[in-house]
């Protein structure tokens, strides 16, 4: 037996068992230039807050200081507003939409070329695998931008009437779990409408946004057509209620978009809201088991579960209960939990220390309210913000865990025992954004998709997303879609 | 005597029977093979209440494994390991004992300027041809396999595919790769299948049994999964996927669904059935992708030259070029390595 390799060195590694251990793979920083300040992007060009103000942005990996970007202000609120309607009205709005497309394409194509270093940039500041921020992340905000620009100059073929008219300047206010593409979800559709937009990424995020602001500019994008103004929520506040500001679209948390929804009634604005979730992965007796563990596993730990269309809570047919969460955590002792630029980690950080904090807070109280807590042994980088991928069992539907938003890499396991008690326990949330449906039998997916109030009902697949797909809630997880024809509504007055 | 030989007769599953007793007895004698093949009906229950396989999902669960980065250390041991776990191939009309004896030498020493690479598990050759791959192997950690069974169609009479057999086992062969019979699978006979993996088994005796699905003929994952514990309720000790003669041959999608049939028959039984995938792997970054399927499936307990092979021919000789790649870090050129 000499010569074979069993005895070959054991590398430290979460998933691969002993004998195969895979060593570090990091993918490398070099291709992303941090400058050490960032001033807001308006009209055009970067410049100085008007408050002189900056503040740090984190590598929530490593907690290293990854740059300083600027506060902006009412005022800088009211020079990328007007620098917005001033474009819109003077350049982009009468432009044809067959020359709008030529910018959109050419911005996808760039996108597509600086990959690489938006894929790193996204997961310096936001923390999530780079695998997630190259595969996902970055080809989507590409492919929404190509096929939005392919709508720019068919707008009267949209089925919103003859002569739709572009609605003015939009204030667009982002979260921090997919900062680029959610940008891209909601320039694409505004610019090929004839919008302009003021885009507020979000506070712990900013950098793929300024990225994209270069991007802009390398496509010559003409001044004022996109302003981008970092900041925090009094910056996203100040946004949305300018009143130059025709058109208000927000994803984020059901509580600020609440928030909005007030400040912005009777202003006659149009509002689209994309929010919370609390999604039900209803898999059934007959699912294709091993498939089913695979969309559980992305359904909640895909971005660390900071995924507002998160499969959160687990709803299996008791008959399968067993061994389904025996494979489930058999699964899950696999994920690789580390460094998120390392290409073969599949769970990277968790954005910031607010949101690890709720977290454990929410993963408490499952504890305290008597459901059964299960992580991996996995180990825990010293630096940085983590929680592990954990499985609740033993779930009652009245319990915080199975209610709330988690927003983290926290999975509520509920049984049921008939498709009519699925639906209901499905429903049962405030929420009402997304739904995964899990069985071999297409009658049953048919009709679980006419019962489940969900915005997006996925059948034997979860988190898949494509831009000619529209995407958006019910209830408290918001109005409006995003993507496909239907994304066009919102920034058509037809 | 090969380390494939050695994990059957160190398991201990059965002792080589009196010829031509064809009693059904199932090689494992474990109550779970016993009850789910106690008739063609539990049989059939069984198979047909398999959970099913999601193309779409198999499909792109391995292709998430596939963006797995392997580099340095990590790359060098699933190369060595890799050339281990080969199963040197030659199964052409045109096979001659030269060519035999020449890919036999290169099995025991793959690199004769490099010490230090591994032996390959074993040369796979026709029946004819197993006496010449012996003697040429003889002191040598190297298993001589046969593809008995009339390989590749299996399109024989049984007593004709059981004689095939045993001739390969008479020359010396320590490894069987017997080809199930699609039409009876297709035709939904699958008794008549699981019967002849049995009868094949017990004219093996000792030697190793590796049964080839030809996955390419039954199309669909959920036939390869039914197919894989088909073979393994029969006493296979090894899945293989192909015979390397139809297209496709293997592929990623059908190692997960047989990493998973194995790691579900090992979890039902405490038997640990091996898997080979063979035909047009023919890459080191083919291999590696399988080994981390394999290795993120069934587990790293599958990834030994006893549990898992690679049927090719001319992987080996990527495998040590890139072998040669990572230790020196500049590639050598194809004529640096011998063909055969």
């Amino acid at each position: 037996m000499s010569g074979r390799p069993e005895s070959a060195p054991v590398a430290s590694g979460a998933a691969g068992g002993k004998r195969f251990a895979y060593a570090p793979a990091p993918e490398s920083r070099a291709v992303v230039r941090l400058r050490p300040t960032y001033g807001l992007f308006v009209d055009g060009e970067f410049v100085e807050p008007s408050s002189g103000v900056h503040f740090p942005t984190v590598n929530p990996a490593t907690e290293e200081t990854l740059a300083h970007v600027a506060e902006a202000g009412a005022a800088d609120v009211e020079r990328a507003v007007a620098a917005a309607a001033r474009a819109q009205r003077d350049v982009w709005g009468p432009m044809p939409g067959s020359e709008r497309a030529k910018y959109l394409f050419r911005v996808a194509r760039i996108v597509q070329e600086r990959s690489r270093e938006l894929a790193v940039l996204e997961t310096l500041d936001n923390g999530k695998p780079i695998r997630e921020s190259r595969d996902v992340d970055v080809p989507l905000a590409a492919a929404h931008f190509f096929y939005y620009a392919g709508w720019a100059d068919k707008l009267e073929y949209a089925g919103l009437g003859p002569a739709p008219r572009p609605l003015g300047v939009a204030g667009q206010v982002v979260p921090w779990n997919f900062p680029l593409l959610m940008a891209a979800w909601k320039l694409a559709p505004a610019l090929a409408a004839g919008n302009t937009c003021v885009l507020k990424p979000a506070e712990t995020t900013p950098l793929s946004a300024l990225l994209l602001a270069e991007i802009l500019q390398q496509a010559e994008l003409p001044p004022g057509v996109v302003n981008v103004l970092t900041g925090a929520g009094a910056t996203g506040a100040a946004l949305v209620a300018h009143p130059g500001v025709a058109k208000v679209a927000f994803t984020g948390s059901t509580g600020v978009g609440k928030s909005i929804q007030s400040a912005l009634a009777g202003t006659g604005k149009r509002l689209t809201l994309e929010l919370g979730g609390k999604a039900a992965n209803v898999v059934f007796e007959d699912a294709p088991l091993s498939q089913a563990v695979e969309g559980i596993v992305n359904g909640i730990f895909f971005n660390q579960g900071h995924v507002c269309c998160a499969g959160s809570r687990l709803l299996v047919q008791e008959s399968v209960a067993g061994p389904v969460v025996e494979a489930l955590q058999r699964r899950v002792e696999t994920l690789r939990l580390g460094d998120p630029l390392d290409k073969n980690t599949d769970l990277g950080a968790i954005n910031s220390p607010q949101q690890l904090e709720r977290i454990r807070e929410l993963a408490d109280s499952g504890e305290r309210d008597g459901a059964t807590r299960w992580s991996p042994a996995c180990a825990i980088p010293e630096r940085g913000y983590w929680f592990p991928p954990t499985v609740f069992t033993g779930v009652s539907p009245a319990q915080r865990i199975a209610r709330e938003e988690i927003f983290g890499p926290v999975l509520s396991v509920l049984t049921f025992r008939t498709p009519e008690e699925a639906v209901a326990k499905a429903n049962n949330t405030t929420y009402g954004l997304s739904a995964g449906v899990w069985t071999e039998k297409g009658s049953r997916i048919l009709w679980m998709a006419k019962h489940l109030r969900a915005g997006v009902v996925w059948a034997n697949t979860f988190n898949r997303f494509d831009p000619t797909s529209p995407f958006g809630g019910y209830r408290e997880s918001g109005f409006g879609r995003e993507g496909g024809r239907h994304g066009l509504e919102a920034y058509l007055d037809a | 005597m090969s380390a494939g030989a050695e994990h059957v007769v160190g398991a201990g599953h059965r002792t080589r029977s009196a010829v031509g007793d064809t009693a059904v007895a199932g090689p494992a004698h474990h109550p779970v093979v016993d009850e789910l093949t106690a008739s063609e009906s539990a049989l059939r229950r069984f198979l047909f209440g398999l959970p099913g396989v999601d193309q779409v999902g198999a499909e792109s669960r391995v292709a998430a494994l596939s963006t797995r980065s392997i580099k340095n250390d990590a790359k060098l041991w699933a190369i060595d390991a890799a050339i281990s776990m080969v199963d040197l191939t030659t199964l052409e009309g045109a096979d001659t004992p030269g060519k035999v004896r020449s890919l036999c030498a290169k099995a025991v020493r793959p690199d004769p300027a490099d010490g230090s690479v591994p032996p390959v598990a074993a040369v796979c050759v026709y029946p004819d041809l197993v006496a010449v791959a012996k003697a040429a192997l003889a002191g040598s950690p190297v298993a001589v396999a046969s593809v008995a069974t009339a390989f590749p169609s299996g399109r024989a009479p049984l007593a004709v595919r059981l004689a095939d057999v045993r001739d390969a086992l008479h020359a010396g062969a320590d490894e069987i790769d017997m080809v199930i019979d699609r039409g009876a699978y297709l035709a939904g006979r699958y008794a008549t299948v699981l019967e002849e993996v049995r009868a094949v088994k017990q004219a093996c005796g000792p030697a190793h049994l590796k049964v080839i699905l030809e996955t390419g003929e039954l199309a669909t994952y959920d036939n390869v999964r039914r197919a894989s514990w088909i073979a393994m309720l029969g006493g296979a000790d090894f899945v293989k996927t192909s015979t390397g003669k139809v297209t496709p041959a293997a592929t990623l999608p059908v190692a997960l669904v047989i990493a998973e049939a194995v790691r579900d028959f090992f979890e039902a039984t405490g038997r640990r059935v091996g898997v080979k995938v063979a035909g047009g792997i023919r890459t080191a970054k083919d291999a590696i992708r399988y080994l981390v399927v394999v290795n993120e499936t069934a587990g790293d307990e599958w990834l030994t030259p006893a549990m898992f092979r690679f049927g090719a021919s001319s992987l080996l000789n990527d495998l040590l070029m890139q072998r040669s790649k990572q230790r020196s870090g500049a590639y050598a050129s194809p004529d640096d390595f011998s063909v055969e």
